[in-house]
């Protein structure tokens, strides 16, 4: 894969490198590049990020920065406080506090809610989120304990909080999740988190324009966690940096809108810091009756709008990728990063044969870390957890998938923990009442309170040095579910396979 | 924010790649809610061979040998030296404020995950993107000979060796270098813009009544 450049740098349409003489001005080349986008775009129409982008433009200045409107500003606990104390310190308000949906979910604990947060530094931070929302105010709060609480990514969509058209930011890199409403969705950082607080905007450049189409039909046992690990593995976790993209093709309008917030949740893990998709029929039938969606006269004018929010027939992109989803397999992460990935059917990859000195440098260090030999079958790979969770894979469908799986069995008795953490109390509430709780249960998985857990660890749930786990969540980063933790992402219904087999297993074979 | 013009420091090397922002700070220091006092912690499960916590002393801790940082002939480097795809994964600015809070002022890599990019301009940390080539070279150069220092000037985008052997051209978007030159406060600069801003708000809340 070529070496990419930074985020701005590559932004002009074309990779610049420093010249030893006769270096390109910048401001004109950025300048180049819109009149040259503008012009393709007369011809053969705009992408959805063209319009998303469009849209939200308060002003540009000469070299292409931007000021860009923010709709939705999505608050949680970890990277807001220090956002809050520069507004106070600078004697500022919340722009407008009515974008504003909070709630607590990274720190919070899965188990014995009655006693509070035991952790004193989580259960600060915490209470510092409830008292900056009491002081500027929010449009909602779903603070720990509310029964619509849950994972920002989660009660976003399902309360109607996220729409097609919007600009949505929150501190919190998986933001791309809500892309899937043909959103213009992305993670910032604290300072940005300050920036939209104050002004309700952002400076930005535009990025690039990836189209990932996926062609085809998924065979079955095959899910949207699947296909997007897949493409990661193949254009890498830096494969999209830069870029903006939009998921597209007969496969992914095939998702429901569960699936397709997964593909977008990962963009940013293929190094996309947004991933979109275009509005049809699946996003307005799941929009329809949720409590902040538009309803009556208004609803109609709405979906009239949002109809439009789909990529122009012949756009161009500056970058297009095509997938077949009929080739798709099962799929399982065997190092720490997520493009290091594999079928089922596959073996963990053998250093000797990658030619790359810097990427078979990359393997030898990633199987230390994961304890695993070279050419050892995937099927082979036995755990200590299972973890069904994080904003990638903790909605109804996802537990749906694996209470299918689980059903009427029984977890291995090698199997130390297997855990279901829905992702948000509304969550957990539909499935209790469609029994799944019971079929998790009976299966002896433990059945616990919404929140982020063990994806990031940082609460009470975590990986024990040299325990490995069968995670459906996002990073298999060395550490991230716990020190010295060892990561294996899958999908729902794998997870739930490997914790029946206690080792990871085709689920094709299963169902 | 501190300005950023023309530094000078030692050189550290990390080589590896794509090393992620759990990494540069890990979760478990998250917690706080200041923005300050990370440096301790940065890199910490590399850093040490105990297990990090918040409030530990970092006079307590073990440090590890074999981490790079730990090594006598990089104490008191300001440059970090890393390898492409410099910072993916999770948006905390926490591992910015990590790297400054150690007393890294500039980084150089082939590349760097977006957002961790973003957040450094934010924060007086210039992160400088070199062809893979030239990174090579400076990883040569930098274990060659202890205390390698490089100057970086802003203004004039480049990067040059002490004996002013090798100089290299940066490349960096204007707007940020503006503002890194002058320590400059985002918000402030778009608040000047006040009355556009709300302008474009009224119309589009207008147009799209289902938005507020």
């Amino acid at each position: 894969m070529a070496a990419r450049m930074g985020a701005e740098s590559d932004r002009h349409g074309q990779v610049k490198r420093p010249r030893q003489s006769g270096r390109r001005d910048p401001v004109e080349s950025a300048y180049d590049h819109r009149r040259r986008a503008q012009r393709r775009r007369a011809m053969s129409g705009r992408t959805l990020y063209d319009k998303l982008w469009d849209s939200h433009v308060v002003r540009e200045e000469g070299d292409g920065t931007a000021l860009v409107y923010i709709d939705r500003h999505l608050v949680h606990e970890v990277t807001s406080p220090q956002a809050y104390e520069g507004l106070r310190l600078a004697g500022r308000k919340p722009w407008r506090a009515g974008s504003i949906v909070a709630t607590a979910d990274h720190n919070t604990p899965t188990t014995h809610w009655d006693e509070g947060i035991r952790d004193p530094i989580s259960r600060t931070q915490v209470e510092t989120l409830d008292a900056n929302i009491a002081a500027f105010g929010a449009k909602a709060y779903f603070p720990f304990r509310d029964r619509r609480q849950g994972i920002v990514h989660v009660i976003g969509p399902e309360s109607g909080a996220t729409l097609p058209g919007m600009t949505v930011v929150c501190g919190d890199s998986h933001t791309s999740t809500h892309g899937a409403f043909a959103a213009l969705a992305f993670g910032i950082g604290t300072s940005e988190v300050e920036h939209v607080l104050a002004t309700q905007c952002l400076l930005m450049k535009k990025a690039k324009s990836m189209q990932i189409r996926v062609d085809g039909t998924l065979p079955r046992g095959v899910t949207a966690k699947d296909l997007v690990l897949s493409i990661i593995g193949r254009i890498g976790t830096a494969g999209g940096t830069g870029h903006a993209i939009e998921f597209a093709g007969e496969a992914v309008r095939a998702l429901s809108m569960e699936g397709r917030m997964t593909m977008c949740n990962m963009a940013i893990e293929a190094g996309a810091r947004a991933g979109m998709v275009g509005v049809d029929d699946t996003t307005i039938d799941y929009l329809k009756g949720r409590p902040f969606a538009p309803a009556g006269a208004i609803w109609q004018r709405a979906v009239e709008h949002w109809r439009s929010l789909a990529s122009d027939p012949g756009a161009a992109f500056d970058t297009t990728h095509v997938f077949d989803a009929s080739t798709m397999r099962p799929q399982v992460t065997w190092g720490t990063s997520p493009e290091m990935v594999v079928s089922i059917e596959d073996r963990v990859p053998d250093p000797d044969r990658e030619r790359n000195a810097e990427r078979r440098e990359g393997i030898v260090r990633a199987l230390e870390y994961m304890g695993l030999a070279p050419n050892v079958p995937m099927t082979d790979i036995h755990i200590d957890k299972v973890f069904i969770g994080s904003c990638t894979n903790s909605r109804i469908e996802d537990l749906r998938e694996a209470a299918g799986v689980v059903r009427g069995r029984h977890i291995a008795a090698s199997v130390k923990l297997a855990m279901v953490v829905p992702g948000s109390g509304l969550v957990k509430a539909q499935a209790e009442a469609e029994g799944l709780d019971r079929t998790f249960r009976d299966a002896g998985f433990e059945w616990r309170e919404p929140g982020c857990s063990m994806c990031l660890a940082m609460n009470d749930d975590r990986l024990e040095p040299g325990e490995r786990c069968a995670s459906t969540s996002n990073r298999n980063f060395e550490g991230r579910q716990g020190a010295g933790g060892r990561t294996h992402l899958v999908s729902p219904a794998m997870a739930a396979a490997a914790a029946i087999a206690g080792h990871f297993v085709d689920v094709r074979r299963l169902c | 924010m501190q300005p950023f013009r023309i530094h000078t420091g030692l050189v550290a090397p990390l080589d590896r790649a794509n090393v992620d922002t759990d990494a540069i700070i890990p979760k478990q220091f998250l917690k706080s809610i200041k923005r300050s006092g990370f440096g301790p912690n940065l890199f910490d499960a590399w850093r040490y061979t105990d297990r990090g916590e918040p409030g530990m002393d970092p006079a307590t801790r073990r440090p590890n040998p074999d981490f790079v940082l730990n090594q006598a002939r990089y104490q008191g480097a300001s440059i970090l030296l890393a390898r492409q795809n410099f910072g993916c994964g999770s948006s905390r600015e926490h591992a910015p404020w990590a790297l400054a809070d150690y007393g890294f002022r500039a980084l150089i890599a082939p590349s760097y995950a977006d957002i961790f990019f973003n957040n450094c301009f934010k924060n007086g940390l210039l992160p400088i993107v070199l062809a893979g080539r030239e990174v090579d070279r400076l990883f040569a150069d930098v274990a060659v000979f202890p205390g390698y220092t490089l100057t970086i000037d802003l203004e004039r985008q480049s990067v040059v060796t002490a004996d002013g052997s090798l100089a290299y051209a940066f490349e960096v978007d204007p707007f940020r270098k503006r503002c890194l030159l002058n320590g400059w406060d985002d918000i402030g600069l778009t608040l000047q813009h006040a009355d556009e801003i709300r302008a474009f708000e009224a119309r589009r809340l207008h147009d799209q009544p289902w938005l507020a």
